[in-house]
């Protein structure tokens, strides 16, 4: 499991799991008290207290799209039949964990954040959606369910749904047509927001930490924080790898530091593996997505990849790109033909044989697939690409040159899962 | 009318009729998957868009209309 490292953040979400404990429902009540969610007919003023917090306290989507979570609650309410709460803990992104620590030490804060986000939608039902490769958040998800159950203060049905564990099984629209009986492919929408709908009703889906947020800012009795923390995987060129809960707008050389990086960063991977590279100069900036804008950067799904001069950033970028294209759905041309393309001329740049278009090349299959998805798996990494071919630029002209680089043949500096042994999408 | 050529990407296979019939608004990648320009449709070539839409084997084409005035300004 992932080690926990608490730093000088006042713990929130991960108050009470320093020694590294799940926390049970009775140890988990000590901590953080009881939640007091008012009867549905009661519910009206008790939700907008909520949903007022949530805008004060500045609450954003936590799995990586960073949308105001207030606002997409509100227009969730307007819909004409009662709908679904769904729980993404999909966390198909493989350099973040932070999801799966939540889950696995502190269920019951995304329990009650599901219970109050069913109850400011007016849900019906809840279901929470894991990864079936990832069965020790399953096992902690449902033994706090049962724990619920005994307790006899269960307000909705809580169920687990495990579609298979993908990248981009998660995305909201994958995540909703495998739950209405199909695939854990994205669909084309050809307009956005679209309603999203499972077995006929509507469904609002938000990330775990999203929930567990919203655990806490329900807590009416709790002053709202000026600046909320958030949970970021810290991995690459560190020797303490992990999960570690930050103050939004605190310094992200701060935050990179509790890792311990081997060396100096030279570059860093901010969000995921569709994130952004973002130069050194970064560690000096505010880690929010006001501080990183500037550098093109997001918090994302709170990733942050450490680069250092060991290794070469085109040989990183090649093997990445490659991972990428690989876990497309495989259904639209551009991305399907297209990322395997871009990964080819940077496999190709890597090596010491790339002919003179090859950094051109790369640029203009950029400019040609982004965009032209039914889900954004293209523009992550379009996005992810030019920003490394930016950040490494001067060991990009190098390899341009056929002279390879001055790292060498050097180790990878992040973990690349296996993709799983099949293609499953059911 | 003011509208603009989409494709559902998810639908579409890339067997370039679209392409062939209105060469004016839709050119292919080097894949044969249509290129669309995010303007809309002019007045002159609804016809023509149409035509393409209605002869793609995959239904994968469309016009989508825009509520918004057509903006004059060049890019």
């Amino acid at each position: 499991m992932t080690d926990l490292d608490h730093g000088t953040t006042t713990l929130r979400l991960l108050a009470g799991t320093e020694s590294g404990n799940r926390l049970s429902l009775s140890a988990h009540h000590a901590i953080h008290g009881t939640l007091q969610i008012p009867s549905r007919k009661q519910a009206g003023p008790w939700r907008d207290q909520v949903l007022d917090r949530m805008a004060t306290a500045r609450l954003t989507g936590r799995g990586g799209g960073g949308f105001p979570t207030a606002i997409k609650l509100t227009t969730s309410r307007r819909t004409k039949r009662r709908p679904v709460m769904v729980i993404n803990l999909m966390e198909g992104e493989p350099a973040a964990q932070k999801d799966s620590v939540l889950a696995c030490f502190t269920p019951h804060l995304i329990l009650d954040g599901a219970e109050a986000l069913a109850t400011i939608v007016d849900a019906v039902s809840i279901t929470v959606a894991i990864a079936r490769d990832n069965p020790a958040a399953i096992e902690s998800i449902e033994a706090a369910i049962a724990e619920r159950e005994r307790s006899g203060l269960a307000r909705f049905s809580i169920k687990v749904a495990t579609p298979p564990g993908r990248y981009v099984a998660g995305e909201e629209s994958a995540l909703v047509s495998w739950l209405d009986g199909g695939e854990a492919r994205p669909t084309f929408r050809a307009t956005k927001p679209a309603e999203i709908k499972i077995k006929s009703r509507p469904a609002v889906v938000d990330n775990a930490e999203t929930a567990a947020q919203t655990a806490l800012l329900a807590r009416l009795d709790l002053p709202i924080p000026t600046s909320l923390t958030t949970l970021v995987t810290i991995s690459g060129a560190v020797s303490d790898p992990g999960v570690f809960e930050v103050t939004l707008g605190e310094q992200v050389g701060r935050i990179v530091a509790r890792a311990r990086p081997l060396s100096s960063p030279t570059a860093l991977l901010l969000g995921g593996f569709g994130g952004t590279f973002v130069p050194a100069a970064a560690l000096d900036e505010p880690y929010s997505p006001d501080g990183l804008r500037p550098l093109g950067g997001n918090v994302g799904a709170g990733v942050i990849v450490v680069f250092d001069e060991r290794s070469c950033g085109v040989a990183e970028l090649a093997r990445l790109a490659s991972w990428m294209g690989t876990e497309s759905a495989g259904q639209c041309g551009p991305c399907v033909f297209g990322l395997p393309a871009i990964a080819a001329d940077l496999e190709l740049l890597a090596s010491r044989r790339p002919d003179h278009g090859v950094i051109d090349r790369i640029a203009h299959r950029c400019d040609l697939v982004v965009g032209r998805g039914a889900c954004a798996h293209p523009d992550g990494v379009v996005r992810m690409v030019s920003s490394g071919l930016r950040v490494f630029a001067a060991d990009a002209a190098e390899h341009a040159l056929g002279r390879g680089c001055s790292h060498g043949a050097a180790r990878s500096r992040y973990n690349l899962p296996a993709h799983g042994d099949v293609l499953e999408w059911r | 009318m003011t509208a603009i050529l989409r494709v559902d990407p998810v639908a579409c296979d890339g067997y370039g009729h679209c392409a062939e019939l209105a060469p004016e608004l839709i050119l292919l990648d080097e894949w044969g998957y249509p290129v669309l320009s995010s303007e809309p449709v002019p007045d002159s070539l609804l016809d023509v868009a149409a035509l393409a839409v209605a002869q793609c084997p995959r239904r994968a084409l469309f016009l989508q209309e825009t509520r918004e005035p057509v903006t004059l300004t060049r890019r």
